[in-house]
């Protein structure tokens, strides 16, 4: 073990590594989790915590991609091969760094029938190959590189063959608590002085179960047989011995050359070698790597690209690449390649992942680095972490009492047998001698392992694959939901985990990200300010703004025959200004035009598409493209640009690229003349810190622009630029070179080097881009709201523009007590903020929190600690920003942010990093034991969407990555009501009342067994004839229950969407509860009773019509389990409230079946071939020709059922529930005219003239921020806008986002 | 899933009642126009039927003697106590006088109380493979009839069992002392079983030109057993072996620690008995063989005669009354309740 000795920082160094994660916060120490096994294939591992705490609790497991960054000074991957030991006398000097966490990628490769599922055998079965430190092999060197041992190209996701199969597969079964205990009452059974009934009652529904569970095991295990199969012998040309050969994909090597055309699958994980395209560049396309459509472009070394497809330099090509060992994160890639002394650096970009498709490339050689299982494709398919319901939980407690429960029930009548066998067994010897050796006292101790397998149907086997099968058909419920279907872009919602949907009905706090979640994530250049001057708003003749509408003129761009036609501006004056050959308009769009990442694609002359990683970045482009800096096409060292009708080409020197850390993205080119300049756009903080103080004039302008474009809700970021000389240049170029093929520190070194170069910028400007607000957003969460559902948006914008947002989609509102602000930059300001904010909301309120500390879960292991929700007095809001919470996210400051942040009903966070939501997130999940719910569409929000008990992507603009990761799925933030208010209520409800039902139906079943024990000398004998106890929970009663699980609604969906307020019992679990449990378990004790007592007083001196026997032990069994079963039926009916045919049929069906079934099994031909299993022949048509028999079945359900319903009225009338209310409404009005299409209150209430009529200063600090120039100063509409909008008649589309409001949704309730 | 749809909506949902979960559908509700009248309604029909069956009941008669230490059987209680005197035989007498006339058919029972037919090693220590006449069985009981399945010499026994073993022994003969003099009651012991237990359930094994007696050659009786199963009852050999009517009706278990086994019914041929039982004075000449003591149990004649309900069962219609009060109670209640709180339906304002 070798310890690493030092701090933080010194993690940050690149030492080879299974997975890790590093978390920190600031000044406190760092947790690191690593995987302990040496080969992660397949299998992920259990993670070991090396855990450095003394300030924050633990905020995330592994399981994930997780990965270091640092941000402001370097970014890095954290990497570690052996566990790595920060020395404590570091600690203390790690000082204030702000850790953030970035997940590299959630991506399952389950849908591929590549198996997402991971074999611990395995892992086991694979030989324990020395862990690889770094990667080493030669081109065209097989055995050269097979000295290495390095895995083939093969690759096996099957979990068995055919031998191993039965084994395997029993043992992974036999895990499952259930199965195990079926397994161990099934060896009870056999032993013949405690079987009190035949093996076959548990023999055959175990055996049923571990079939249909093997067979599913086993075709899913076929299927990725053959899927292996087919994978591993598709065919590639590979180099071998100077020619190309077809070879399966199993037999390629590392080192092997290949060639792939276009539309293949890449093989391997290969480095490019040379392309057909010009400059060495291919495209791919990595959906199924990441889920992204768009298509990458990788671009191979210049010195390897001249090879060309010559065979011949092909295979005489001995270039020696060193490299990382495999690992699973899919944007980094480190490795040199040495040829004829020379080193040169491979990253990401020159690297052809398996799994992408190779696209518009004619063809490419690649040489394979990673084989097969050591593929970042293979070494992602990991298991991702297991969610369990809330209700699981529950359940596995409820498991444990009844355990506890089944055991006294034992113990007592263990005792009964004893003292029984001491005053009646003894002297009744005479007819029934004791076996040899056994006393009463053992006696006693058989018979209570006896009554254990008789009691055992209080925990039935089939409790657990009926949830399951609920569970899956709720989930099929709402991958078919045309309401959730989204036409435009062909979009169903899909339930990605089907095993967490009754959760979903008990949602108590929302998170959600805000772009492409709350908005559409479509942008669109809307505003700008070029060196001091707005551009982008119109005004009137007296200077007042003018609202840009659908009939406003538009900019006519016709004289660019390169512009984009969709394209929409207003403001003439830029256009002007740019044709007027003003230098920094110019200087600004040609910013635009040079520094992105976007791609070109010009497949006919003048017809451009970009490609575009992100929208922003298109937004930008497009303008540039439309004011005359076309963006035409790019190479690696170029990029070719029409500026003002004259083609122009630029040498690309220096790429730094964006990410969420620098938030900025920086260019350096040289212009035909020669000139170098860096260009660079990012966020305005960052890029405010990097200005030179000359611009300090022009900086205060633009701030009040930008401030006034995130007020009205848009996107902003600021260019700059700098002019560099060029010796200087040459000096950094070498250093970068450097810096970029350096094997250890990679990533630091190059941080370094661009923060060197991105300082004493020229501010240029600064860009507005609009995101347009979703449909029915503003109704959505006023539907929520009103569901007691709590609604926090976590967003990385400014501040302004979330607060407007939070306006516009009815989050605050003007109702609003007061909104708080907290924008403190110290702990102590932070503090102060919100004690003074939650003295204001509740002034009473005790200094300290009430953490209420107890104990759950299984053995009550779990410490839980609970903050008590306070009461407060009308709503209020709070907006809290980035460095305000990273303090309020301290150990001695969270629980005041809990409380301040739970009074009120909004909470907005801006400029959240990902790490921070998700802290957040757990914040509440740990001390509000609340069900929470995340919902984002970026890669931002994987970490929240991981943390929370539901997470929700969307499926937008962003990449699939959020959507991968969730465990819901759709394509609009509105969904999200259906999602909640119908199908989760509905989920809820159903598995509540199917687990009422069932426990009610096992106990009575079991307890009637209980009282015979008093009857029967407490000899373990059951009341049913053993092929009842058999079927009783398999055929008799399955199907109406899982009938009324499936199907039933309390009110229809729209009246679920109608009254939100039917969504709050799920949310105080007032369905099912322990409390419920006990009422259940009391209700049946009750129906035991009469369910055994009064055919006993009926029976037991009664003879049949012709004096014959009928209070004989058959006659009598036969009659209890009718009685049973019928009452069990009709309780179920009483307990639907939507009957369905299938309902009917299934009730019907399994009555019918129970007589039919039972006079087959009693009929003459059964006893006479399975003489010893059948012994009740005749007992049907003996006993159930008798009017007495029918009588007491009549009464018996009569007494278990009248009182229910007696009871059920009283509550109905003193107490209805709102359900009840609402059922009730419903049979007294017709179902109303389908829901309005703008529900009226909505439309009047539009959330921009709310907005406008705000005292905007009560929103901020004193001093936060200059005011506003004074024509943008908010101001009331032209009146005939409100009227316009009220009226709804005008179409509203041509109005920026926040001012359409409710208006862009025509339908609130759902699509159609 | 399934079949690509090609077009622009091809992912889109079926819309079809079962997967948008709009399936036509009934949604009852407790309301008071149902309930009310429901519980009205279910308390006059609990009513109806409880006088019915009170009056239906009434009109039988049924006497029940407990002849454990009756008249001369404490002597022969006594005598039981001991085991060695088991082979003995003990001929006792009970008296016992019917005031009122038992008219139509009447049915004889001996009863026991106390005694566990129902334990469940008990009922598990009998071979019906045996008792349907396998000859394999026949020869080699079944394991579940040990200790009874084989005597001392391992010749195995039929039929085997601790249930067949403790064959309730007792005889009865019943007498009418009228003033003529005592009058023997001829009772029918033959069709006291259920016809699936005589005709299918248990069946001799094939004679096959055999007696009975060589068919059973090889096994031991039972051994509490004075006689063996094929000598069951001398006065008609085809009453023997596995198919004699008592044993039949023993091998039926009963499913509680007392009950009553028919063991004949009035033969209605001959003057006095021809509307059934006269009353007067009757005695009953009991040969006491089965032994109650051990177990602390107890043994009774039961006369009854029947209607269509059965026997004379006081439950049923006094539950039925009860039940029906009771359900007028709630009804009652519930009426209150809708009154005062539910039938402006104020609560179920929002």
């Amino acid at each position: 073990m070798r310890s690493l000795t030092g701090c933080v920082t010194y993690l940050t160094a690149p030492i080879t590594t299974l997975k890790l994660a590093l978390i920190g916060c600031s000044r406190s120490p760092v947790l690191l989790f690593y995987s302990p096994r040496p080969a992660p294939f397949y299998h992920p591992g259990p993670k070991i915590a090396a855990v450095f705490t003394q300030g924050p609790e633990l905020l995330a497991v592994g399981g994930s991609q997780l990965f270091l960054h640092e941000p402001e000074t370097s970014a890095a991957g954290a990497s570690v091969t052996t566990p790595p030991v920060v020395h404590p006398a570091c600690r203390p000097s790690c000082g204030p760094v702000f850790l953030s966490l970035i997940f590299v990628s959630g991506v399952r490769y389950g849908e591929l029938n590549m198996g997402s599922v991971t074999s611990f055998f395995g892992g086991l079965c694979r030989k324990e190959v020395k862990k690889e430190e770094e990667r080493l092999f030669r081109a065209n060197d097989r055995p050269y590189n097979l000295s290495y041992q390095y895995a083939n190209n093969a690759i096996r996701t099957s979990k068995y063959n055919v031998f191993t199969f039965l084994p395997l597969n029993l043992f992974e079964q036999f895990r499952r608590l259930a199965n195990a205990y079926f397994m161990f009452l099934m060896v009870l059974q056999l032993i013949p002085q405690i079987s009190s009934l035949s093996w076959f009652t548990t023999a055959v529904p175990l055996v049923l179960v571990l079939s249909i569970t093997a067979v599913k095991d086993a075709s899913d295990d076929i299927n990725r047989h053959t899927s292996d199969k087919q994978v591993n012998n598709r065919m590639v040309n590979v180099l071998i011995d100077g020619e190309l050969k077809k070879e399966k994909w199993m037999n390629v090597q590392v080192g092997d050359i290949i060639k792939l055309e276009s539309n293949q699958f890449v093989t391997a994980d290969l480095m490019l070698l040379s392309s057909s395209e010009p400059l060495n560049l291919v495209y791919v396309e990595t959906a199924e790597l990441d889920g992204e459509t768009n298509l990458k472009v990788k671009q191979a070394l210049t010195v390897t690209g001249d090879l060309g497809d010559s065979t011949d330099l092909l295979a005489h090509f001995n270039g020696e690449v060193r490299c990382e060992p495999p690992n699973n994160r899919l944007d980094k890639f480190k490795g040199t390649l040495s040829l004829d002394g020379q080193t040169y650096s491979l990253d990401n970009d020159k690297v052809l992942l398996r799994g992408c498709t190779l696209r518009n490339t004619e063809w490419c050689f690649g040489l394979v680095i990673f084989g097969g299982p050591d593929t970042k494709l293979m070494q992602n398919s990991g298991k991702t972490t297991f969610k369990r319901t809330s209700i699981d939980h529950l359940m596995n407690v409820l498991v444990l009492w009844i355990f506890g429960f089944l055991a006294s029930m034992c113990a007592i009548l263990a005792i009964g047998s004893a003292i029984w066998e001491v005053r009646e067994g003894s002297v009744f010897t005479v007819f029934l001698p004791r076996d040899p050796g056994v006393g009463a006292g053992l006696t006693s101790f058989l018979s209570f392992w006896s009554y254990v397998i008789i009691l055992n149907t209080v925990v039935p086997i089939s409790l657990y694959v009926s949830v399951e099968i609920i569970r899956l058909g709720n989930s099929f419920y709402i991958d078919w939901d045309r309401k959730m279907y989204y036409p435009k872009n062909d979009t169903p919602a899909h339930a990605r985990t089907t095993t967490l949907n009754e959760e979903l009905g008990q949602i108590k706090y929302i998170f959600s990200d805000k772009t492409g979640t709350l908005t559409q994530n479509i942008m669109a250049f809307n505003k700008c300010s070029i060196n001091g001057k707005a551009y982008g708003e119109l005004f009137d003749f007296s200077g007042q703004r003018v609202e840009i509408t659908e009939k406003t003129e538009k900019l006519d761009f016709s004289s660019n025959q390169l512009a984009d036609p969709k394209f929409i501006f207003h403001d003439h004056s830029l256009l002007e200004t740019v044709k007027e050959g003003n230098p920094e308009a110019q200087d600004f769009f040609r910013l635009l035009a040079l520094c992105h990442t976007v791609m070109p694609e010009e497949k006919k002359e003048g017809e451009l598409y970009y490609q575009a990683q992100s929208p922003d970045e298109g937004a930008l482009v497009t303008a540039a493209r439309n004011f005359g800096f076309v963006f035409r096409s790019r190479t690696p060292e170029s990029i070719t640009a029409m500026e003002m009708g004259k083609q122009v080409t630029y040498e690309l020197l220096a790429v730094l690229d964006f990410n969420n850390v620098r938030k900025r993205m920086s260019v350096i080119v040289r212009s035909p003349e020669g000139k170098l300049t860096l260009y660079c756009k990012g966020a305005d903080t960052i890029i405010y810190e990097r200005l030179h103080p000359s611009c300090n004039k022009l900086k205060e302008v633009t701030t009040g622009h930008l401030n006034e474009y995130a007020g009205d809700g848009l996107r902003t970021l600021v260019l700059a630029y700098k002019d560099l000389d060029e010796d200087y240049m040459d000096k950094w170029r070498k250093r970068h070179h450097e810096a970029s093929t350096a094997m250890d520190g990679r990533e630091e070194m190059l941080d370094e080097l661009y923060e060197e170069i991105e300082k004493d910028l020229q501010l240029l400007g600064a860009t507005a881009v609009e995101d347009k607000l979703q449909d029915g957003v503003p109704q959505t969460i006023e539907q929520l709201a009103k569901a007691d559902i709590k609604i926090w948006v976590l967003t990385g914008d400014k501040q302004e523009t979330a607060e407007n947002i939070g306006y516009s989609c009815n989050m605050l509102r003007e109702e609003m007590k007061e909104i708080f602000v907290m924008a403190a930059n110290t702990p102590e300001g932070v503090k102060e903020e919100l004690v003074n904010a939650r003295r204001k909301m509740c002034p009473e309120s005790a200094d300290e929190p009430s953490v209420i500390s107890s104990r759950a879960g299984l053995f009550w292991l779990q410490k839980i600690e609970r903050v008590e929700d306070e009461k407060v007095e009308g709503e209020y809001g709070l907006v809290i920003n980035g460095h305000s919470l990273a303090f309020a996210l301290e150990k001695d400051l969270h629980l005041e942010l809990l409380r301040t942040a739970c009074m009120c009903q909004t909470v907005i966070c801006c400029r959240v990093t990902p790490l921070q939501k998700a802290q957040v997130v757990q914040l509440v999940k740990k001390y509000k034991q609340a069900i929470t719910l995340a919902i984002g569409d970026g890669a931002n929000d994987v970490s929240m969407i991981k943390a929370a008990h539901i997470g929700v992507g969307i499926s937008g603009q962003e990449g699939m990555q959020a959507v991968l990761s969730s465990d819901y799925s759709f394509a609009q933030f509105r969904y999200l009501q259906r999602l909640l208010l119908v199908h989760g209520r509905w989920s809820y409800l159903r598995m509540c009342k199917f687990l009422q039902y069932f426990f009610y139906k096992n106990f009575t079943f079991t307890f009637v067994h209980f009282w015979y024990a008093f009857f029967c000398g407490f000899s373990a004998q059951t009341v049913y004839d053993e092929w009842f106890i058999t079927l009783y929970n398999l055929v008799y009663t399955a199907l109406p229950v899982l009938g009324m699980s499936l199907f039933d609604q309390d009110v229809n969906d729209r009246w679920s969407s109608q009254y939100p307020q039917l969504y709050t019992p799920g949310q105080l679990n007032l369905y099912f509860s322990k409390k419920m449990f006990v009422r259940c378990m009391l209700h049946s004790c009750y129906s035991s009773l009469i369910l055994f007592f009064i055919p006993w007083a009926a029976m037991y001196d009664t003879v049949r019509d012709d004096g014959k026997d009928i209070a004989d032990y058959q006659s009598f069994a036969l009659l209890a389990q009718t009685c049973l079963l019928i009452v069990m039926s009709v309780q179920l009916c009483l307990d639907t409230f939507y009957w369905t045919a299938v309902n009917q049929f299934f009730v019907w069906g399994s009555l019918a079946s129970y007589f039919a079934i039972t006079l087959t099994m009693y009929s003459n031909g059964m006893f006479l071939i399975f003489t010893s299993s059948f012994p009740f022949i005749g007992t049907a048509r003996n006993s159930l020709t008798q009017p007495n028999v029918w009588l007491t079945i009549f009464l018996t359900s009569l007494l278990c059922i009248l009182p229910v319903v007696a009871y059920r009225f009283i509550v109905l009338q003193l107490r209805p529930t709102i359900n009840d209310k609402v059922r009730h409404k419903l049979r007294k009005e017709a179902l109303p005219a389908p829901a309005p299409r703008r529900p009226p209150h909505q439309a009047y209430q539009h959330p921009t003239l709310r907005l406008r009529l705000l005292p905007r200063s009560g929103l901020r600090r004193p001093g936060d921020v200059p005011p506003l120039p004074a024509e943008a100063a908010p101001e009331e509409p032209p009146p005939v806008l409100s009227d316009r909008l009220s009226s709804g008649s005008e179409p509203a589309a041509a109005l920026p986002h926040h001012r359409r409001g409710s208006g862009g949704c025509s339908e609130p309730v759902g699509w159609r | 899933m399934g079949k690509v749809k090609p077009g622009p909506l091809a992912r889109r949902p079926d819309n079809s009642a079962f997967q948008q979960q709009r399936l036509p559908a009934w949604s009852p509700m407790l309301t008071a126009n149902t309930v009310l009248p429901f519980f009205y309604f279910m308390a006059l029909i609990c009513m109806l039927l409880g006088v019915w069956l009170l009056l239906t009941v009434q009109s039988t008669e049924e006497l029940k003697l407990d002849y454990t230490e009756a008249g001369t059987c404490n002597l022969c209680f006594e005598k039981r106590k001991n085991v060695s005197n088991a082979a003995q035989p003990c001929i006792c007498t009970a008296v016992f006088n019917i005031k009122k006339a038992f008219k139509g058919d009447v049915f004889f029972y001996y009863g026991l109380i106390n005694f566990h037919q129902n334990l469940r090693r008990y009922m598990d220590s009998r071979d019906d493979a045996q008792m349907v006449g396998r000859k394999n069985n026949l020869k080699s009981p079944s394991s579940y009839c040990m200790p009874f399945d084989k005597d001392k010499n391992g010749v195995p026994i039929a039929p085997c069992g601790a249930v067949a073993n403790s064959i309730f022994n007792d005889s009865f003969t019943l007498s009418y002392m009228s003033s003529s003099g005592s009058v023997r009651v001829p009772l029918l012991r033959k069709g006291i079983s259920w016809y699936t237990d005589k005709n299918i359930k248990y069946r001799n094994p094939s004679t096959e030109n055999m007696t009975l007696p060589q068919v059973f050659e090889g096994t031991a009786p039972p051994l509490y057993w004075q006689k063996p199963v094929y000598d069951l009852d001398p006065l008609d050999k085809n009453n023997n072996g596995f198919i004699n009517d008592d044993l039949i009706v023993w091998m039926r278990e009963a499913a509680f620690p007392s009950f009553k086994k028919l063991y004949g019914v009035l033969h209605r041929a001959n003057k006095p008995f021809i509307n059934g039982l006269p009353a007067g004075n009757y005695s009953v000449e009991i040969s006491y063989n089965f032994p109650v003591q051990y177990f602390r149990g107890r043994k009774e004649v039961v006369l009854t005669t029947l209607t269509w309900f059965g026997g004379q069962n006081h439950f049923l219609p006094i539950a039925y009354l009860v039940t029906s009060c009771l359900i007028l109670l709630i009804a009652i209640l519930l009426t209150v309740f809708w009154f005062k709180f539910g039938k402006n339906g104020q609560n179920m304002e929002e």
